[in-house]
């Protein structure tokens, strides 16, 4: 029966075409965009072998740092707020709403599967329609406080791209957590109210220990996609302004299809790699368990 | 929204200064605390559907209106003007008709590549699959950057930058990762006996395939199938990377460069643009909102 089992045609059907596309699209070019880190140039004025210099030149390009600086920033900010807002709003669910709280949990959810750039240009407009004030002016006017010119600095721009993407995801992790909530099973939350544990000290010393793992998971998931931001701030002020607000991932697609670096720019690729890597090998520490269990 | 008041140990854990006092000063607490939670929960269903109403509002006013009337002031009259030029102006239309070209095929065959890739790593046994599977599930973790230049430079000098087969083909493989460890974890959770009885009786593994295994993975491929579509249907990168024409551009780009087909912002129209991509996905989690979250949830923890 293991013949049948292993039949060697029935992998090479199944799994051939899959890993054939797999390894010219994704395999063979990112071994390409490694050898290309060596190189400067692009296809038409052809390339030129420079060794590590690519790697000496990103760390003493002033724009690269901005932008390592910004990606490492706003992945931090991101990461803490998004996983902390949504563990609050877990924690409301479970308790505060408990069974009523399916109509709130669909609602806070939906803004996740928006577009980003819908999202970015909706909130580009909500902060100012041109030279006019958005809603959000208007709000701030209400209650006596000036207009803020929020495009104008990155420190402006960096706060509503903050806000957006906490606007957008908070019902994403929400509902992610709430899901570890409710795997923590209803008799020891009781037995610990009988011991006299409630509120602030049940969740501390209850709830928060058990929920430890799915919250691991939702950080590292949420600290590799925020070092990915790019539609975010592309869509809200082109990266802006004077490059401000530009991530990683936007100054390499800029080195590359505005400069024609493509030595260069598949560096800066290959360091932001690199740093969703580190962070990638903790989801397998966390998930190998239930991996490797054949 | 009931707030339930019955057990004697509520569960209002929120506040994080709760006495234990006397009977009457208890119900008295209680209820300022249910105030303050029906306020705040009001507030964040407000906060978030505010901006989608506003947007929505501001897809009827006329460019007038935005520069002249106060920002939350509702449209003057609900005509569809903005809509038509977004969709034919504004080419919106076409770039809808892109999106769709785009995502049909890319789904179709990311769940056929990755669910006979995954039955084959999973339920055939054989040496070095646990070694294939984790090259598969290690592509979750690259970036698109990394991918981007070579192909860049593939699909160009193969003059595939002017047909959307670069997008189908890209989205395809990027996808596939996910797909295929998602899969291979249901797969897991069927019993072998169910196989190795198919087996025994002289059913040959392609056919065991089609005939059980595809039908057994009906619902883990409409998740697969909801998760995958947001992150193609939703994607900029690849799509502003591989297509070189405006009228290749999918949704996405569209919106993206939207203004520079008026040559200025066009705020009515730009908001009616915005408003037709939320209003489709609205009618989409309409319907499907539970499995969408269920989806969505479990792609992220095992990704």
């Amino acid at each position: 029966m293991n013949s049948v089992l292993g039949d060697k045609k029935a992998i090479l059907i199944l799994l051939g075409p899959a890993l054939l596309v797999y390894t010219l699209i994704k395999l063979v070019p990112v071994m390409w965009s490694l050898g290309l880190t060596f190189f400067t140039g692009n296809p038409l004025s052809g390339f030129e072998f420079i060794g590590i210099d690519n790697f000496t030149r990103f760390f003493g390009d002033p724009q690269a740092i901005a932008a390592l600086g910004f990606t490492l920033k706003y992945a931090v900010i991101i990461t803490i707020a998004q996983v902390g807002l949504g563990y609050a709003l877990a924690l409301m669910y479970v308790f505060v709403l408990k069974n009523a709280s399916s109509f709130v949990r669909t609602v806070v959810f939906f803004p996740t599967v928006l577009p980003t750039v819908a999202v970015g240009l909706l909130f580009s407009s909500l902060f100012a329609v041109g030279d006019q004030e958005g809603p959000v002016n208007a709000a701030l006017n209400l209650f006596g406080i000036p207009s803020v010119d929020w495009f104008s600095t990155g420190g402006g721009t960096f706060t509503v791209a903050i806000i957006m993407e906490l606007w957008r995801s908070m019902g994403f992790f929400a509902v992610l957590l709430y899901a570890g909530l409710l795997d923590i099973p209803e008799e020891m939350l009781e037995s610990a109210r009988l011991d006299g544990a409630t509120g602030w000290k049940l969740v501390r010393s209850i709830v928060l220990p058990l929920s430890l793992p799915v919250l691991l998971s939702s950080l590292i998931f949420s600290a590799n996609n925020s070092l990915k931001v790019f539609d975010t701030v592309l869509a809200l002020n082109n990266g802006g302004p004077g490059g401000e607000t530009t991530p990683l991932t936007l100054y390499m697609f800029r080195t590359v299809f505005s400069y024609s670096d493509y030595g260069y720019g598949s560096t800066i690729a290959f360091v932001l790699t690199i740093m969703c890597f580190i962070v990638t090998l903790f989801i397998f520490r966390s998930a190998r368990r239930d991996n490797t269990k054949a | 929204m009931a707030i339930n008041t019955a057990p004697a140990l509520p569960r209002t854990s929120a506040s994080p200064t709760r006495t234990t006092p006397s009977a009457p000063r208890a119900s008295t607490s209680r209820r300022v605390k249910k105030i303050i939670s029906r306020t705040l929960i009001t507030l964040l269903v407000i906060v978030e559907i505010y901006p989608l109403f506003w947007l929505v509002m501001g897809s009827f006013k006329t460019q007038n209106e935005f520069f002249s009337a106060p920002t939350w002031a509702l449209p003057q009259s609900l005509n569809f003007d903005n809509y038509v030029s977004a969709l034919t102006t504004g080419s919106i239309g076409q770039n809808l008709v892109n999106s769709i070209l785009v995502t049909v095929p890319s789904l179709f065959f990311m769940i056929a590549l990755g669910t006979a890739a995954a039955y084959a790593l999973e339920v055939l046994i054989w040496r070095g699959r646990n070694t294939i599977l984790l090259v598969f599930v290690a592509g979750i973790m690259i970036p698109g950057q990394m991918i981007l230049v070579p192909l860049f430079t593939v699909y160009f000098k193969s003059g595939l930058t002017n047909t959307l087969w670069p997008l189908i083909i890209t989205y395809t493989v990027m996808g596939l990762p996910l797909t295929v460890f998602l899969m291979t974890a249901y797969f897991r959770a069927i019993p072998r006996e169910i196989f190795e009885a198919a087996a025994i009786d002289g059913s040959g593994m392609i056919k065991s395939f089609f005939l059980i295994g595809v039908p057994m993975m009906r619902n883990a491929i409409v998740t697969i199938a909801l998760v995958e579509f947001f992150s193609v249907w939703n994607d900029l990168l690849i799509a502003l990377t591989f297509t070189t024409k405006s009228e290749l551009a999918t949704v996405q780009v569209g919106l993206l460069n939207f203004s520079d087909e008026y040559g200025s912002t066009q705020y009515g129209p730009l908001f009616a643009a915005i408003s037709i991509n939320v209003i489709g996905m609205l009618v989409l989690y309409l319907f499907l909102n539970k499995q969408i979250m269920a989806g969505l949830a479990a792609g992220s923890l095992k990704g």
